[in-house]
Protein backbone atom coordinates (compact mmCIF):
# COMPACT_ATOMS: atom_id res chain seq x y z
CA UNK A 1 0.00 0.00 0.00
CA UNK A 2 1.33 3.49 -1.25
CA UNK A 3 1.35 6.08 1.31
CA UNK A 4 -1.81 8.30 1.28
CA UNK A 5 0.17 11.96 -0.09
CA UNK A 6 3.34 11.64 -1.44
CA UNK A 7 6.23 13.36 -0.41
CA UNK A 8 7.31 16.02 -3.16
CA UNK A 9 10.52 14.25 -5.39
CA UNK A 10 12.62 16.71 -7.19
CA UNK A 11 12.11 17.49 -10.51
CA UNK A 12 14.65 15.27 -13.00
CA UNK A 13 13.62 16.90 -16.40
CA UNK A 14 10.64 15.72 -18.69
CA UNK A 15 11.97 12.35 -19.55
CA UNK A 16 12.02 11.51 -16.30
CA UNK A 17 9.96 8.44 -15.99
CA UNK A 18 10.50 6.78 -12.63
CA UNK A 19 8.91 10.02 -10.79
CA UNK A 20 6.31 8.99 -8.78
CA UNK A 21 3.03 10.86 -9.61
CA UNK A 22 1.11 13.12 -7.12
CA UNK A 23 -1.99 11.75 -6.29
CA UNK A 24 -5.22 11.91 -4.26
CA UNK A 25 -7.45 9.79 -3.07
CA UNK A 26 -10.54 10.06 -5.05
CA UNK A 27 -14.19 9.22 -3.44
CA UNK A 28 -16.27 7.24 -6.05
CA UNK A 29 -19.76 6.13 -5.15
CA UNK A 30 -20.91 2.91 -6.49
CA UNK A 31 -24.63 2.17 -6.91
CA UNK A 32 -27.42 1.85 -5.26
CA UNK A 33 -27.93 1.00 -8.74
CA UNK A 34 -25.08 -0.14 -10.68
CA UNK A 35 -25.03 -2.29 -13.61
CA UNK A 36 -22.01 -4.04 -12.47
CA UNK A 37 -23.49 -5.36 -9.11
CA UNK A 38 -26.55 -7.53 -8.74
CA UNK A 39 -28.30 -6.17 -5.35
CA UNK A 40 -29.37 -2.21 -4.08
CA UNK A 41 -26.63 -1.95 -1.98
CA UNK A 42 -24.13 1.62 -1.94
CA UNK A 43 -20.25 1.49 -1.97
CA UNK A 44 -18.66 4.31 -0.73
CA UNK A 45 -15.34 3.80 -2.31
CA UNK A 46 -11.82 6.03 -1.35
CA UNK A 47 -9.78 4.94 -3.75
CA UNK A 48 -6.12 5.57 -4.28
CA UNK A 49 -5.21 5.08 -7.96
CA UNK A 50 -6.82 2.05 -8.22
CA UNK A 51 -6.51 0.44 -4.82
CA UNK A 52 -9.17 0.67 -2.12
CA UNK A 53 -8.56 2.36 0.85
CA UNK A 54 -11.44 2.28 2.75
CA UNK A 55 -14.96 0.96 1.96
CA UNK A 56 -18.29 2.15 3.63
CA UNK A 57 -21.05 -0.24 2.78
CA UNK A 58 -24.68 1.60 3.04
CA UNK A 59 -27.38 -1.02 2.92
CA UNK A 60 -31.73 -0.01 3.58
CA UNK A 61 -32.26 0.75 0.00
CA UNK A 62 -34.97 -2.45 -0.14
CA UNK A 63 -35.91 -1.72 3.74
CA UNK A 64 -39.57 -2.19 3.89
CA UNK A 65 -40.31 -2.73 7.01
CA UNK A 66 -40.57 -6.74 7.27
CA UNK A 67 -41.08 -6.73 10.78
CA UNK A 68 -43.10 -4.28 11.41
CA UNK A 69 -45.61 -5.64 8.71
CA UNK A 70 -45.43 -9.26 10.46
CA UNK A 71 -45.67 -7.18 13.95
CA UNK A 72 -49.28 -5.99 12.46
CA UNK A 73 -50.83 -9.39 10.96
CA UNK A 74 -51.55 -12.85 12.03
CA UNK A 75 -48.99 -15.37 12.42
CA UNK A 76 -49.96 -16.65 8.79
CA UNK A 77 -49.80 -13.69 7.30
CA UNK A 78 -46.55 -13.55 7.91
CA UNK A 79 -45.60 -16.38 5.81
CA UNK A 80 -46.13 -14.74 2.37
CA UNK A 81 -43.70 -12.08 3.67
CA UNK A 82 -40.90 -13.97 4.03
CA UNK A 83 -41.01 -15.38 0.60
CA UNK A 84 -39.78 -12.03 -0.04
CA UNK A 85 -37.01 -11.94 2.01
CA UNK A 86 -35.03 -14.09 0.09
CA UNK A 87 -36.61 -14.14 -3.45
CA UNK A 88 -33.66 -17.08 -4.86
CA UNK A 89 -35.03 -19.60 -2.01
CA UNK A 90 -37.83 -18.89 -0.68
CA UNK A 91 -38.60 -21.94 0.85
CA UNK A 92 -35.96 -21.62 3.33
CA UNK A 93 -37.28 -18.18 5.13
CA UNK A 94 -40.73 -20.11 4.82
CA UNK A 95 -39.62 -23.20 6.59
CA UNK A 96 -37.37 -21.33 8.97
CA UNK A 97 -40.25 -19.15 10.19
CA UNK A 98 -42.33 -22.10 10.23
CA UNK A 99 -39.95 -23.82 12.78
CA UNK A 100 -39.81 -21.10 14.60
CA UNK A 101 -43.82 -20.99 15.27
CA UNK A 102 -44.12 -24.65 15.52
CA UNK A 103 -40.86 -24.67 18.10
CA UNK A 104 -43.54 -22.07 20.42
CA UNK A 105 -46.52 -24.28 19.85
CA UNK A 106 -44.47 -27.79 20.40
CA UNK A 107 -45.55 -29.11 17.12
CA UNK A 108 -44.07 -32.36 15.40
CA UNK A 109 -44.86 -32.50 11.87
CA UNK A 110 -45.62 -35.82 10.33
CA UNK A 111 -42.71 -37.89 8.77
CA UNK A 112 -43.88 -37.34 4.96
CA UNK A 113 -44.25 -33.66 5.56
CA UNK A 114 -40.65 -33.56 6.82
CA UNK A 115 -39.38 -35.51 3.57
CA UNK A 116 -41.32 -32.61 1.44
CA UNK A 117 -40.08 -29.84 3.81
CA UNK A 118 -36.23 -31.36 2.89
CA UNK A 119 -36.63 -31.47 -0.46
CA UNK A 120 -38.00 -28.06 -1.23
CA UNK A 121 -35.55 -26.17 0.29
CA UNK A 122 -32.98 -28.28 -1.04
CA UNK A 123 -34.62 -27.10 -4.49
CA UNK A 124 -34.52 -23.17 -3.51
CA UNK A 125 -30.25 -24.18 -2.26
CA UNK A 126 -29.65 -24.97 -5.80
CA UNK A 127 -31.44 -22.34 -7.41
CA UNK A 128 -29.77 -19.72 -5.09
CA UNK A 129 -26.76 -20.87 -5.46
CA UNK A 130 -26.80 -21.19 -9.14
CA UNK A 131 -27.52 -17.86 -9.37
CA UNK A 132 -24.72 -16.48 -7.48
CA UNK A 133 -22.30 -18.72 -9.50
CA UNK A 134 -24.19 -17.47 -12.51
CA UNK A 135 -24.86 -14.06 -11.68
CA UNK A 136 -21.22 -13.79 -10.58
CA UNK A 137 -19.94 -15.26 -14.06
CA UNK A 138 -22.36 -12.47 -15.94
CA UNK A 139 -20.87 -9.35 -13.73
CA UNK A 140 -17.12 -10.77 -14.76
CA UNK A 141 -18.44 -10.59 -18.18
CA UNK A 142 -18.51 -14.13 -18.96
CA UNK A 143 -22.33 -14.61 -20.69
CA UNK A 144 -22.28 -18.28 -21.49
CA UNK A 145 -22.38 -19.69 -18.41
CA UNK A 146 -24.55 -17.42 -17.13
CA UNK A 147 -27.16 -19.16 -19.56
CA UNK A 148 -26.32 -22.26 -18.58
CA UNK A 149 -26.78 -21.44 -14.53
CA UNK A 150 -29.67 -20.34 -15.71
CA UNK A 151 -30.94 -22.90 -17.81
CA UNK A 152 -31.09 -25.12 -14.80
CA UNK A 153 -32.12 -22.79 -12.56
CA UNK A 154 -35.27 -22.62 -14.70
CA UNK A 155 -35.35 -26.06 -14.54
CA UNK A 156 -35.57 -26.00 -10.64
CA UNK A 157 -38.13 -23.87 -10.48
CA UNK A 158 -39.93 -25.64 -12.94
CA UNK A 159 -40.32 -28.38 -10.37
CA UNK A 160 -40.74 -25.96 -7.27
CA UNK A 161 -43.95 -24.80 -9.49
CA UNK A 162 -44.82 -28.18 -9.94
CA UNK A 163 -44.66 -28.98 -6.23
CA UNK A 164 -45.56 -25.39 -4.74
CA UNK A 165 -47.84 -23.94 -7.42
CA UNK A 166 -45.31 -20.33 -7.70
CA UNK A 167 -41.80 -20.73 -9.39
CA UNK A 168 -40.10 -17.76 -6.58
CA UNK A 169 -42.49 -16.93 -4.18
CA UNK A 170 -43.66 -20.05 -3.23
CA UNK A 171 -45.31 -20.22 0.14
CA UNK A 172 -45.17 -23.62 0.11
CA UNK A 173 -44.05 -24.14 4.02
CA UNK A 174 -47.54 -23.69 6.04
CA UNK A 175 -47.08 -23.77 10.14
CA UNK A 176 -47.34 -27.51 10.85
CA UNK A 177 -47.27 -28.91 7.64
CA UNK A 178 -47.15 -28.19 3.93
CA UNK A 179 -49.27 -26.64 1.38
CA UNK A 180 -49.84 -29.86 -0.12
CA UNK A 181 -48.16 -33.24 -1.12
CA UNK A 182 -46.77 -33.34 -4.46
CA UNK A 183 -48.09 -34.32 -7.69
CA UNK A 184 -48.56 -37.47 -9.15
CA UNK A 185 -45.70 -37.83 -12.05
CA UNK A 186 -43.43 -35.65 -9.45
CA UNK A 187 -41.01 -38.08 -9.10
CA UNK A 188 -40.36 -39.73 -12.55
CA UNK A 189 -39.92 -35.52 -13.52
CA UNK A 190 -37.38 -34.28 -10.73
CA UNK A 191 -35.51 -37.43 -11.31
CA UNK A 192 -34.91 -36.42 -14.77
CA UNK A 193 -34.17 -32.87 -13.69
CA UNK A 194 -31.79 -34.13 -11.54
CA UNK A 195 -30.05 -35.82 -14.14
CA UNK A 196 -30.36 -32.91 -16.73
CA UNK A 197 -29.23 -30.56 -13.86
CA UNK A 198 -25.61 -32.44 -13.45
CA UNK A 199 -25.14 -32.31 -17.17
CA UNK A 200 -25.41 -28.72 -16.61
CA UNK A 201 -23.31 -28.33 -13.66
CA UNK A 202 -20.66 -29.99 -15.89
CA UNK A 203 -21.24 -27.98 -18.75
CA UNK A 204 -20.44 -24.95 -16.38
CA UNK A 205 -17.81 -26.48 -14.65
CA UNK A 206 -16.19 -27.22 -18.27
CA UNK A 207 -16.29 -23.43 -19.12
CA UNK A 208 -15.90 -21.90 -16.14
CA UNK A 209 -13.61 -23.59 -12.90
CA UNK A 210 -10.36 -23.82 -15.11
CA UNK A 211 -10.87 -20.54 -16.73
CA UNK A 212 -7.66 -18.80 -16.78
CA UNK A 213 -9.14 -15.24 -16.79
CA UNK A 214 -12.01 -16.55 -14.08
CA UNK A 215 -9.39 -18.04 -11.69
CA UNK A 216 -7.64 -15.26 -12.13
CA UNK A 217 -10.47 -12.92 -11.06
CA UNK A 218 -11.02 -15.31 -8.56
CA UNK A 219 -8.45 -16.88 -6.59
CA UNK A 220 -6.59 -14.78 -3.58
CA UNK A 221 -9.26 -12.16 -4.06
CA UNK A 222 -11.52 -11.30 -1.01
CA UNK A 223 -9.69 -13.10 1.28
CA UNK A 224 -11.41 -13.67 4.62
CA UNK A 225 -9.76 -16.08 7.15
CA UNK A 226 -11.62 -18.52 9.91
CA UNK A 227 -11.30 -15.93 13.09
CA UNK A 228 -12.39 -12.68 11.13
CA UNK A 229 -15.08 -15.03 10.01
CA UNK A 230 -15.94 -16.22 13.59
CA UNK A 231 -15.90 -12.45 14.63
CA UNK A 232 -17.86 -11.38 12.99
CA UNK A 233 -20.71 -14.67 13.33
CA UNK A 234 -20.13 -14.98 9.25
CA UNK A 235 -21.96 -18.62 8.36
CA UNK A 236 -22.83 -20.36 5.04
CA UNK A 237 -20.53 -21.27 2.32
CA UNK A 238 -18.53 -17.80 3.45
CA UNK A 239 -17.33 -19.38 6.47
CA UNK A 240 -17.10 -23.02 4.98
CA UNK A 241 -14.57 -21.62 2.37
CA UNK A 242 -12.05 -21.09 5.52
CA UNK A 243 -12.08 -24.76 6.65
CA UNK A 244 -14.73 -24.48 9.38
CA UNK A 245 -17.26 -26.95 8.22
CA UNK A 246 -20.00 -25.76 10.35
CA UNK A 247 -23.47 -26.36 8.56
CA UNK A 248 -26.58 -26.38 11.46
CA UNK A 249 -28.11 -29.40 8.93
CA UNK A 250 -24.86 -31.50 10.63
CA UNK A 251 -24.70 -29.20 13.77
CA UNK A 252 -27.98 -29.01 14.66
CA UNK A 253 -30.03 -31.18 12.76
CA UNK A 254 -33.73 -30.28 12.19
CA UNK A 255 -36.84 -32.01 10.18
CA UNK A 256 -34.84 -35.32 8.93
CA UNK A 257 -31.45 -34.25 8.02
CA UNK A 258 -29.68 -36.58 10.53
CA UNK A 259 -31.44 -39.30 8.01
CA UNK A 260 -29.70 -37.93 4.89
CA UNK A 261 -26.26 -38.84 3.59
CA UNK A 262 -24.72 -35.98 2.52
CA UNK A 263 -20.91 -34.44 2.97
CA UNK A 264 -20.10 -30.61 3.68
CA UNK A 265 -17.43 -28.99 1.49
CA UNK A 266 -15.13 -26.93 3.03
CA UNK A 267 -12.46 -24.64 1.09
CA UNK A 268 -9.04 -23.86 2.41
CA UNK A 269 -7.85 -20.48 1.48
CA UNK A 270 -11.29 -18.59 2.14
CA UNK A 271 -11.07 -16.67 -1.42
CA UNK A 272 -13.65 -16.06 -3.90
CA UNK A 273 -12.16 -19.05 -5.71
CA UNK A 274 -13.14 -21.77 -2.88
CA UNK A 275 -16.40 -19.99 -1.99
CA UNK A 276 -17.33 -20.54 -6.17
CA UNK A 277 -15.56 -24.44 -5.79
CA UNK A 278 -17.80 -24.77 -2.18
CA UNK A 279 -20.75 -23.36 -3.75
CA UNK A 280 -20.79 -26.13 -6.86
CA UNK A 281 -20.32 -28.86 -4.23
CA UNK A 282 -22.84 -28.33 -2.47
CA UNK A 283 -25.07 -27.76 -5.44
CA UNK A 284 -23.95 -31.56 -5.97
CA UNK A 285 -24.79 -32.23 -2.14
CA UNK A 286 -28.21 -30.92 -2.55
CA UNK A 287 -29.12 -32.98 -5.78
CA UNK A 288 -28.22 -36.09 -4.01
CA UNK A 289 -30.31 -34.99 -1.01
CA UNK A 290 -32.94 -34.64 -3.63
CA UNK A 291 -32.77 -38.20 -4.88
CA UNK A 292 -32.72 -39.64 -1.25
CA UNK A 293 -35.68 -37.57 -0.30
CA UNK A 294 -37.85 -39.03 -3.60
CA UNK A 295 -36.66 -42.32 -2.83
CA UNK A 296 -37.66 -42.01 1.03
CA UNK A 297 -40.95 -40.53 -0.60
CA UNK A 298 -42.33 -43.24 -2.45
CA UNK A 299 -41.26 -45.56 0.11
CA UNK A 300 -43.23 -43.67 2.68
CA UNK A 301 -46.18 -43.90 0.54
CA UNK A 302 -49.19 -41.55 0.88
CA UNK A 303 -50.28 -40.08 4.40
CA UNK A 304 -50.63 -37.05 6.04
CA UNK A 305 -48.45 -33.86 5.35
CA UNK A 306 -50.13 -31.32 7.85
CA UNK A 307 -50.51 -32.07 11.68
CA UNK A 308 -53.92 -32.34 13.01
CA UNK A 309 -53.83 -30.25 15.18
CA UNK A 310 -56.71 -28.38 15.61
CA UNK A 311 -55.04 -25.31 16.39
CA UNK A 312 -52.90 -24.54 12.99
CA UNK A 313 -55.08 -26.38 10.67
CA UNK A 314 -58.34 -25.52 9.34
CA UNK A 315 -61.17 -28.10 9.04
CA UNK A 316 -61.86 -30.16 6.03
CA UNK A 317 -64.08 -28.29 3.28
CA UNK A 318 -66.70 -31.05 3.16
CA UNK A 319 -67.54 -30.79 6.86
CA UNK A 320 -67.22 -26.99 7.12
CA UNK A 321 -70.10 -26.48 4.67
CA UNK A 322 -72.19 -29.30 6.27
CA UNK A 323 -71.41 -29.08 10.30
CA UNK A 324 -71.73 -26.57 12.35
CA UNK A 325 -68.89 -26.73 14.85
CA UNK A 326 -66.32 -26.99 12.14
CA UNK A 327 -68.39 -23.92 10.30
CA UNK A 328 -67.95 -21.81 13.54
CA UNK A 329 -63.83 -23.16 13.72
CA UNK A 330 -63.34 -22.45 10.17
CA UNK A 331 -64.66 -18.77 10.73
CA UNK A 332 -62.67 -18.30 13.78
CA UNK A 333 -59.27 -19.83 12.31
CA UNK A 334 -59.56 -17.52 9.05
CA UNK A 335 -60.75 -13.87 11.08
CA UNK A 336 -58.51 -14.25 14.18
CA UNK A 337 -55.72 -16.78 13.35
CA UNK A 338 -53.90 -18.92 15.56
CA UNK A 339 -53.61 -18.26 18.78
CA UNK A 340 -49.66 -19.19 19.74
CA UNK A 341 -48.85 -19.78 23.09
CA UNK A 342 -47.19 -16.93 24.94
CA UNK A 343 -43.04 -17.14 25.02
CA UNK A 344 -40.17 -16.91 23.02
CA UNK A 345 -38.17 -19.09 20.65
CA UNK A 346 -35.80 -18.95 18.32
CA UNK A 347 -35.40 -21.32 15.42
CA UNK A 348 -32.56 -21.20 12.64
CA UNK A 349 -31.83 -22.98 9.08
CA UNK A 350 -28.65 -23.72 6.98
CA UNK A 351 -30.25 -21.10 4.04
CA UNK A 352 -28.02 -20.59 1.24
CA UNK A 353 -26.09 -17.87 2.61
CA UNK A 354 -25.97 -19.12 6.02
CA UNK A 355 -27.97 -19.37 9.54
CA UNK A 356 -31.36 -18.16 8.73
CA UNK A 357 -32.91 -17.38 12.04
CA UNK A 358 -36.56 -16.44 13.59
CA UNK A 359 -36.83 -14.97 16.75
CA UNK A 360 -39.97 -15.19 17.76
CA UNK A 361 -42.17 -13.74 20.65
CA UNK A 362 -45.45 -14.59 21.42
CA UNK A 363 -47.88 -12.84 24.42
CA UNK A 364 -50.64 -15.50 23.88
CA UNK A 365 -52.35 -13.46 20.90
CA UNK A 366 -53.13 -14.29 17.24
CA UNK A 367 -50.54 -11.27 16.79
CA UNK A 368 -46.88 -11.47 16.95
CA UNK A 369 -45.18 -9.29 19.94
CA UNK A 370 -41.75 -9.52 17.79
CA UNK A 371 -40.95 -11.13 14.31
CA UNK A 372 -36.89 -10.81 14.16
CA UNK A 373 -35.41 -12.13 11.11
CA UNK A 374 -31.32 -12.85 11.72
CA UNK A 375 -30.58 -11.94 7.95
CA UNK A 376 -27.13 -13.98 7.27
CA UNK A 377 -27.03 -11.46 4.04
CA UNK A 378 -26.56 -8.53 6.52
CA UNK A 379 -24.54 -9.96 8.50
CA UNK A 380 -22.00 -11.52 5.75
CA UNK A 381 -21.43 -8.02 4.04
CA UNK A 382 -20.24 -6.87 7.69
CA UNK A 383 -16.74 -7.77 7.09
CA UNK A 384 -16.50 -6.61 3.57
CA UNK A 385 -14.62 -3.82 4.04
CA UNK A 386 -11.90 -5.46 6.10
CA UNK A 387 -11.68 -8.13 3.17
CA UNK A 388 -11.10 -5.60 0.76
CA UNK A 389 -8.59 -3.07 1.88
CA UNK A 390 -5.61 -2.64 -0.25
CA UNK A 391 -7.36 -4.27 -3.36
CA UNK A 392 -8.30 -3.14 -6.11
CA UNK A 393 -11.56 -2.12 -7.49
CA UNK A 394 -12.56 -4.47 -10.07
CA UNK A 395 -12.31 -7.21 -7.23
CA UNK A 396 -14.95 -5.69 -5.29
CA UNK A 397 -17.38 -6.83 -7.95
CA UNK A 398 -16.43 -11.17 -7.71
CA UNK A 399 -16.02 -10.44 -3.50
CA UNK A 400 -19.61 -9.05 -3.18
CA UNK A 401 -20.89 -11.58 -5.96
CA UNK A 402 -19.89 -14.61 -3.49
CA UNK A 403 -20.93 -12.68 -0.22
CA UNK A 404 -24.29 -12.92 -2.37
CA UNK A 405 -26.11 -10.19 -0.61
CA UNK A 406 -29.57 -10.38 -1.29
CA UNK A 407 -31.47 -7.17 -0.76
CA UNK A 408 -34.58 -8.28 -0.20
CA UNK A 409 -33.05 -10.33 2.79
CA UNK A 410 -30.64 -7.94 3.86
CA UNK A 411 -32.76 -4.87 4.01
CA UNK A 412 -36.00 -6.48 5.22
CA UNK B 1 -32.39 -19.41 40.55
CA UNK B 2 -31.84 -22.74 38.56
CA UNK B 3 -29.66 -23.56 35.47
CA UNK B 4 -31.71 -26.17 34.21
CA UNK B 5 -28.95 -28.67 33.60
CA UNK B 6 -27.37 -25.58 30.39
CA UNK B 7 -23.49 -25.18 31.57
CA UNK B 8 -23.75 -21.69 29.99
CA UNK B 9 -26.43 -20.82 32.96
CA UNK B 10 -24.53 -23.22 35.67
CA UNK B 11 -21.47 -20.94 35.06
CA UNK B 12 -23.10 -17.74 34.62
CA UNK B 13 -24.74 -18.48 38.28
CA UNK B 14 -21.48 -19.65 39.68
CA UNK B 15 -18.82 -17.11 38.26
CA UNK B 16 -21.23 -14.33 38.14
CA UNK B 17 -23.55 -14.27 41.16
CA UNK B 18 -25.81 -11.43 41.08
CA UNK B 19 -25.86 -10.94 37.26
CA UNK B 20 -28.24 -13.04 36.28
CA UNK B 21 -31.81 -11.94 37.59
CA UNK B 22 -34.06 -14.87 35.72
CA UNK B 23 -33.24 -17.91 33.96
CA UNK B 24 -35.44 -20.07 32.00
CA UNK B 25 -34.88 -22.94 29.53
CA UNK B 26 -38.12 -23.01 28.22
CA UNK B 27 -38.79 -24.84 24.57
CA UNK B 28 -34.76 -25.93 24.77
CA UNK B 29 -33.37 -22.03 24.91
CA UNK B 30 -31.23 -21.05 28.00
CA UNK B 31 -32.13 -17.95 28.51
CA UNK B 32 -30.64 -15.29 31.63
CA UNK B 33 -32.07 -11.96 31.81
CA UNK B 34 -29.57 -10.00 32.93
CA UNK B 35 -28.37 -6.66 35.06
CA UNK B 36 -28.08 -4.01 32.26
CA UNK B 37 -24.85 -2.61 33.89
CA UNK B 38 -23.24 -6.19 33.94
CA UNK B 39 -23.81 -6.97 30.52
CA UNK B 40 -19.89 -6.37 29.15
CA UNK B 41 -18.65 -8.51 32.17
CA UNK B 42 -21.42 -11.46 31.42
CA UNK B 43 -20.63 -11.37 27.79
CA UNK B 44 -16.99 -11.84 28.37
CA UNK B 45 -17.15 -14.46 30.81
CA UNK B 46 -19.58 -16.20 28.33
CA UNK B 47 -16.84 -15.70 25.67
CA UNK B 48 -13.19 -16.17 27.90
CA UNK B 49 -15.17 -19.42 29.86
CA UNK B 50 -13.22 -22.90 28.71
CA UNK B 51 -16.35 -24.31 29.44
CA UNK B 52 -18.48 -22.72 27.76
CA UNK B 53 -16.77 -20.73 24.76
CA UNK B 54 -19.14 -18.64 23.33
CA UNK B 55 -17.28 -17.24 20.02
CA UNK B 56 -20.11 -15.95 18.04
CA UNK B 57 -22.51 -13.60 18.60
CA UNK B 58 -25.53 -14.43 16.06
CA UNK B 59 -27.87 -12.23 16.65
CA UNK B 60 -28.77 -8.88 18.63
CA UNK B 61 -32.19 -6.96 18.24
CA UNK B 62 -34.41 -6.12 20.89
CA UNK B 63 -38.14 -6.12 21.83
CA UNK B 64 -40.74 -3.18 22.89
CA UNK B 65 -42.79 -4.59 25.22
CA UNK B 66 -44.94 -1.62 25.49
CA UNK B 67 -47.32 -0.84 28.17
CA UNK B 68 -44.82 -2.90 30.52
CA UNK B 69 -42.26 -0.97 32.39
CA UNK B 70 -39.34 -0.92 32.09
CA UNK B 71 -39.99 -0.87 28.10
CA UNK B 72 -37.89 -2.59 26.02
CA UNK B 73 -35.30 -5.71 26.28
CA UNK B 74 -32.19 -6.05 24.28
CA UNK B 75 -31.72 -9.67 23.31
CA UNK B 76 -28.24 -10.89 22.34
CA UNK B 77 -27.89 -14.40 20.69
CA UNK B 78 -24.54 -16.44 21.42
CA UNK B 79 -23.62 -19.57 19.67
CA UNK B 80 -20.10 -21.87 20.28
CA UNK B 81 -19.03 -23.22 17.41
CA UNK B 82 -16.02 -25.64 19.69
CA UNK B 83 -19.42 -26.77 21.87
CA UNK B 84 -22.09 -26.54 19.91
CA UNK B 85 -24.61 -24.80 21.79
CA UNK B 86 -26.35 -21.68 22.27
CA UNK B 87 -27.40 -19.06 25.04
CA UNK B 88 -29.74 -16.21 25.21
CA UNK B 89 -28.90 -12.71 27.09
CA UNK B 90 -31.91 -10.55 27.88
CA UNK B 91 -31.45 -7.22 29.47
CA UNK B 92 -34.09 -4.56 30.25
CA UNK B 93 -33.79 -0.85 29.07
CA UNK B 94 -36.30 1.59 30.60
CA UNK B 95 -37.85 4.11 28.21
CA UNK B 96 -36.43 7.53 30.22
CA UNK B 97 -33.00 6.16 29.69
CA UNK B 98 -32.75 3.95 26.64
CA UNK B 99 -29.03 2.89 26.40
CA UNK B 100 -26.69 -0.09 27.10
CA UNK B 101 -23.42 -1.06 26.99
CA UNK B 102 -21.98 -1.62 23.37
CA UNK B 103 -20.53 -5.28 22.83
CA UNK B 104 -18.40 -3.91 19.47
CA UNK B 105 -15.41 -4.31 21.75
CA UNK B 106 -16.34 -8.02 22.05
CA UNK B 107 -17.46 -9.21 18.91
CA UNK B 108 -17.17 -7.24 16.05
CA UNK B 109 -20.43 -8.84 14.39
CA UNK B 110 -22.56 -6.33 16.99
CA UNK B 111 -21.40 -3.48 15.22
CA UNK B 112 -23.94 -3.53 12.50
CA UNK B 113 -26.33 -4.83 14.43
CA UNK B 114 -26.46 -2.94 17.32
CA UNK B 115 -26.86 0.22 14.48
CA UNK B 116 -29.83 -1.86 13.76
CA UNK B 117 -31.34 -1.98 16.86
CA UNK B 118 -30.72 2.26 16.98
CA UNK B 119 -31.90 2.96 13.84
CA UNK B 120 -35.54 1.34 14.41
CA UNK B 121 -35.62 0.99 18.63
CA UNK B 122 -33.90 3.66 19.54
CA UNK B 123 -31.67 2.49 22.04
CA UNK B 124 -28.15 4.04 22.46
CA UNK B 125 -25.43 1.45 22.77
CA UNK B 126 -22.62 3.29 24.90
CA UNK B 127 -19.16 3.24 23.44
CA UNK B 128 -20.17 1.99 19.92
CA UNK B 129 -17.53 3.14 17.24
CA UNK B 130 -19.87 4.39 14.81
CA UNK B 131 -23.54 4.40 15.39
CA UNK B 132 -25.24 5.90 12.24
CA UNK B 133 -28.57 4.53 11.43
CA UNK B 134 -27.90 1.13 9.35
CA UNK B 135 -31.73 0.92 7.26
CA UNK B 136 -33.11 4.14 7.45
CA UNK B 137 -31.90 7.18 6.75
CA UNK B 138 -30.46 10.14 8.93
CA UNK B 139 -33.63 12.48 8.19
CA UNK B 140 -35.52 9.88 9.42
CA UNK B 141 -37.71 10.85 12.41
CA UNK B 142 -38.56 8.31 15.20
CA UNK B 143 -37.43 4.72 15.37
CA UNK B 144 -40.17 2.80 13.61
CA UNK B 145 -40.31 -0.71 15.30
CA UNK B 146 -41.51 0.95 18.49
CA UNK B 147 -44.71 0.04 19.02
CA UNK B 148 -46.08 3.64 19.53
CA UNK B 149 -44.77 4.33 16.05
CA UNK B 150 -47.89 4.19 13.80
CA UNK B 151 -47.27 1.87 10.63
CA UNK B 152 -49.37 4.21 8.18
CA UNK B 153 -46.83 6.77 9.14
CA UNK B 154 -45.48 8.16 6.30
CA UNK B 155 -42.33 9.91 5.54
CA UNK B 156 -40.82 12.02 2.26
CA UNK B 157 -37.86 10.01 1.32
CA UNK B 158 -34.87 12.42 1.29
CA UNK B 159 -32.00 11.64 -0.96
CA UNK B 160 -28.43 10.80 0.05
CA UNK B 161 -26.47 14.17 0.85
CA UNK B 162 -23.21 13.69 -0.59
Amino acid sequence: MAEPYFPSEPFRGEDDFERDLHTQHQIVNMGPSHPATHGTVKFLVELDGENIVNLDVQVGYLHRGFEKECESGTWYQAIPYTDRLNYNSAVLANLAFCLAVEKLLELETPERCQWLRVMASELSRIADHLTRCGAACLELQAMTPFLYGIEARELTWDHLEMLCGARVTSNFIRIGGVKHDMPAGFPESCRAYVARTRELLRDFDDVVTSNRIFVDRLRDTGVIDRETCIRYAVTGPMLRSTGEPLDLRKAEPYLVYDRIDFDVPVGSVGDNYDRYLVCVEEMHQSLRIVEQCLTQLEKLGPGPVNVLDPRVRWPAKGRVFNRMEELIQQFKAVTEGPRVPAGEAYAAVESANGELGFYLVSDGSAVPVKVRCRPPSLINLAPMPDMLKGAYLADLIPTFDFINMVGGECDR
Amino acid sequence: MEDFGHASLRRLLAALPGAAQETHARLGDATALVDRARLIEVLQLLRDDRELQFDMLTDVTAVDLLPRTPRFEVVYHLYSLPRNHRVRIKARVPEEDPQIDSAVSLYPSANWMEREVWDLYGIRFRGHPDLRRLLLYEEFEGHPLRKDYPKERRQPLVGPRN
